[in-house]
C-alpha cells in the first residue's frame, strides 16, 4: 500500500472511531430519563404513578411499565425517576391498569413500611367511575385470588406494597391498550410514608417477575430503569 | 571484569559472605514483621471476631500473613541487597559472572516450597472440617456439623438448641423464614448471641450468594437447592448481609444489616413478628416451610388461572418466550 493510501486509511479509521465515540456519548445523554420533581406543600408531597400493561416507547412497546405524573402539568411521563424532599410525608397514589400475576413470594402480599402498615384500595370501571368503596387493608393476598398486578417496593426503607390489579372481568373485557392509560378498568391504591432524613437515592422496584418473554420473567422491564424499577431521589 | 578484579579483591579484603548477610537481615525483618502481624494487626483483620467462624477466619488469615511475610521479605531483602551491593559501578562495562545451576539451592527451594504448600493444604483442610464448614455452604446434606447441638421444633432463650434460619434470595432482597416460629418470614435478620444457628440458604429466581460478612458466613443461594451453613454469634452488634453473586441490575444494592442481640431480645422480636403476621394473615398466606421453593409452581398457578379465564397478565410473565406472544395471555 502506498504512503498516501496508508495515511488516508489511518485518517478514515481515526474519524470512524471519533464519530462512534461521539455518537455513543450523544446517544447516552439524549436517552437519559427525565426526573419528575415533587415539591412539598404543607409538609406533604403527592406522588402519582400508574402501571400499564404496555408503554409508548417504540423500542419496547410490549414491556409492562410504570409512569410518573408530572405534578404541574398532570401529564404522564415515561420514567421511573422522581424526587421528593427529605423528611416529608409522601402520599403515593398508584393507578393499576395491568392485569394480575401471582407473586413468586407471597410474603410480599403483606403491606410493610407505610404509615400504619396499610394501603387503601378502590376499583374503578374507568376513570371517575368507582365500582366499590375504598378499603383499607394490611394485606392483598396474591395467591388466594388473582388480585395483585405488581408491587412497589423501596427495599432499603423496608417499604413493600402490593399493588392490586383491576377487576378481572372488566379487565378481560376492556383493558387499557394504549399508554399512558387514561381510561379503562383500573385499581387505585393510596398509602403514605415519610421520606428519609437525608438526601440521596433510593432504588425502588417491582417484586413480581414481570419481564414477559424473558426467562422466568426476570429480564427486560424488570432489569431496566424506566420500566419496572427506578430511583427515588431525596433532595435536601 | 572478573579476571581484572579478582586479583584486586584477593589482594584487598575478602569477599564477604553474602548469604549470611542476607539471611541475617531477612531473619530480623521476618521476626519483626511476624510479631507485628500477630500481635498488632491480627485484631483488625477481617472479618472480625463476631462469631466462631469469623474468629476462625481471622486466625486463618493471620496464619497466612505470618507465613507469607517472611517469603515476601526474603524476596525484597535479596532484591534490596542486590541493588546496593551488586549494582553497576561507574565505568564498569563488563559482563557479570555467569550464573550456573546450584543443585543444593534448587533442592532446598523445591523442598521448602513443597512443605509450605502441603502444610497449608493440611491446615486449610483442618480449618474447614473442624469448625463445621467454617461458615461456608455445605449443600443440602452437610458433612461437617457442629458437635453437641440439638435441633428442635421450637427454640427458647437460654437453651443450647440450634436456631434454624432460612435465607431466601430474590431479585433484589433477602428474606428470612424461621420454621421454629411458625414459619414466619421477615426482611430483617436478628440472631441471638451464643446460640448455634443453622442457615438454610436458597433462592427464588436466579443465583445469589448469602454473605453475612462479620459473621463469616457465605453460602451460594441457588434456586431449588438447600445450602446449609452454620455459625455461632459471639458478640452483640450489627453485621452486614450482602449478595455476593452478580444477580441483576440491583445486585449492588442487595444488602441490608442484621443484628446480634441477646436471647431474650431475639425471643421478643421473633414473637412480635410472629404475632403480627398471624394477625394480618401473612402466616396463613405463606406456603408451608420447605427447604426449597419451586418458582415454576407459581407460573403453573398463573397458567391455571389463565385456563379458568382469569387471563389478565396472569401467568404470562413467568414462562419464557416459548409460550405466548407479548401482550397475550398464556395459551391453555
Amino acid at each position: 500500500m502506498s504512503l498516501p493510501a496508508r495515511i488516508v486509511t489511518l485518517l478514515v479509521a481515526f474519524a470512524a472511531v471519533v464519530a462512534g465515540a461521539v455518537f455513543l456519548v450523544v446517544n447516552y445523554i439524549a436517552s437519559s430519563l427525565p426526573t419528575v420533581h415533587y415539591v412539598a406543600s404543607g409538609g406533604v408531597v403527592n406522588v402519582v404513578l400508574q402501571e400499564d400493561p404496555q408503554n409508548n416507547d417504540p423500542s419496547n412497546p410490549d414491556w409492562v411499565s410504570y409512569y410518573v405524573q408530572n405534578p404541574q402539568t398532570k401529564q404522564w411521563v415515561h420514567t421511573t425517576l422522581f424526587s421528593v424532599p427529605k423528611h416529608t410525608r409522601v402520599n403515593v397514589t398508584i393507578l393499576g391498569y395491568d392485569g394480575c400475576t401471582p407473586l413468586r413470594n407471597n410474603y410480599w402480599s403483606q403491606v410493610q413500611g407505610t404509615t400504619g402498615s396499610t394501603v387503601t384500595v378502590q376499583q374503578f370501571a374507568t376513570v371517575g367511575k368507582p365500582i366499590d368503596s375504598p378499603t383499607t387493608t394490611k394485606m392483598i393476598n396474591s395467591w388466594s385470588n388473582c388480585a395483585v398486578a405488581h408491587t412497589f417496593a423501596i427495599p432499603s426503607m423496608h417499604l413493600f406494597v402490593p399493588v392490586p390489579s383491576p377487576n378481572t372481568a372488566l379487565f378481560n373485557k376492556d383493558a387499557c391498550g394504549v399508554s399512558p392509560c387514561t381510561s379503562g378498568p383500573h385499581s387505585q391504591e393510596t398509602f403514605s410514608f415519610m421520606s428519609p432524613d437525608h438526601a440521596g437515592y433510593w432504588r425502588w422496584q417491582c417484586f413480581i417477575p414481570c419481564g414477559g418473554g424473558f426467562l422466568d420473567g426476570n429480564g427486560g422491564p424488570m432489569q431496566t430503569i424506566g420500566y419496572m424499577t427506578g430511583e427515588m431521589e431525596v433532595s435536601a | 571484569m572478573a579476571e581484572s578484579q579478582a586479583p584486586t579483591a584477593a589482594a584487598g579484603k575478602a569477599e564477604p559472605n553474602h548469604a549470611v548477610r542476607i539471611a541475617s537481615i531477612w531473619l530480623v525483618l521476618a521476626i519483626v514483621a511476624d510479631l507485628l502481624i500477630y500481635f498488632v494487626w491480627q485484631p483488625h483483620l477481617p472479618p472480625g471476631r463476631m462469631s466462631d467462624n469469623a474468629r476462625g477466619q481471622q486466625f486463618d488469615i493471620t496464619v497466612m500473613a505470618v507465613l507469607c511475610a517472611p517469603v515476601l521479605l526474603g524476596v525484597w531483602t535479596y532484591f534490596g541487597y542486590a541493588l546496593v551491593n551488586w549494582r553497576r559501578r561507574a565505568g564498569d562495562t563488563e559482563d557479570g559472572p555467569p550464573i550456573e545451576g546450584n543443585g543444593k539451592v534448587q533442592a532446598a527451594w523445591i523442598t521448602v516450597t513443597s512443605l509450605i504448600v502441603l502444610s497449608l493444604a493440611a491446615f486449610g483442610t483442618y480449618e474447614l472440617i473442624v469448625p463445621a464448614g467454617a461458615g461456608g455452604g455445605e449443600g443440602p446434606v452437610p458433612i461437617w456439623k457442629p458437635s453437641g447441638v440439638v435441633t428442635t421444633a421450637a427454640w427458647t432463650p437460654g437453651s443450647t438448641h440450634t436456631l434454624v434460619v432460612q435465607a431466601i434470595g430474590q431479585q433484589w432482597n433477602w428474606t428470612y423464614r424461621f420454621p421454629q416460629f411458625g414459619g414466619m418470614e421477615t426482611t430483617g435478620l436478628e440472631l441471638p448471641i451464643n446460640t448455634p444457628v443453622e442457615f438454610h440458604v436458597t433462592s427464588l429466581d436466579v443465583i445469589h450468594s448469602f454473605w453475612a460478612y462479620q459473621l463469616g458466613v457465605k453460602a451460594d443461594a441457588n434456586p431449588g437447592v438447600d445450602n446449609v451453613a452454620f455459625v455461632k454469634p459471639l458478640q452483640l452488634g450489627q453485621f452486614v448481609v450482602r449478595c455476593n453473586e452478580l444477580c441483576g441490575i440491583w445486585h449492588g444494592a442487595m444488602f441490608d444489616y442484621g443484628n446480634v442481640v441477646t436471647a431474650s431480645q431475639f425471643q421478643s422480636w421473633a414473637t412480635s413478628i410472629q404475632t403480627k403476621e398471624r394477625a394480618n394473615g401473612t402466616l396463613a398466606a405463606l406456603p408451608p416451610y420447605a427447604t426449597t421453593y419451586d418458582p415454576t409452581e407459581i407460573s403453573q398457578l398463573g397458567q391455571a388461572w389463565a385456563k379458568l379465564g382469569i387471563v389478565g397478565a396472569g401467568g404470562y410473565y413467568y414462562p419464557g418466550p416459548q409460550t405466548g406472544t407479548p401482550g397475550d395471555p398464556v395459551s391453555p
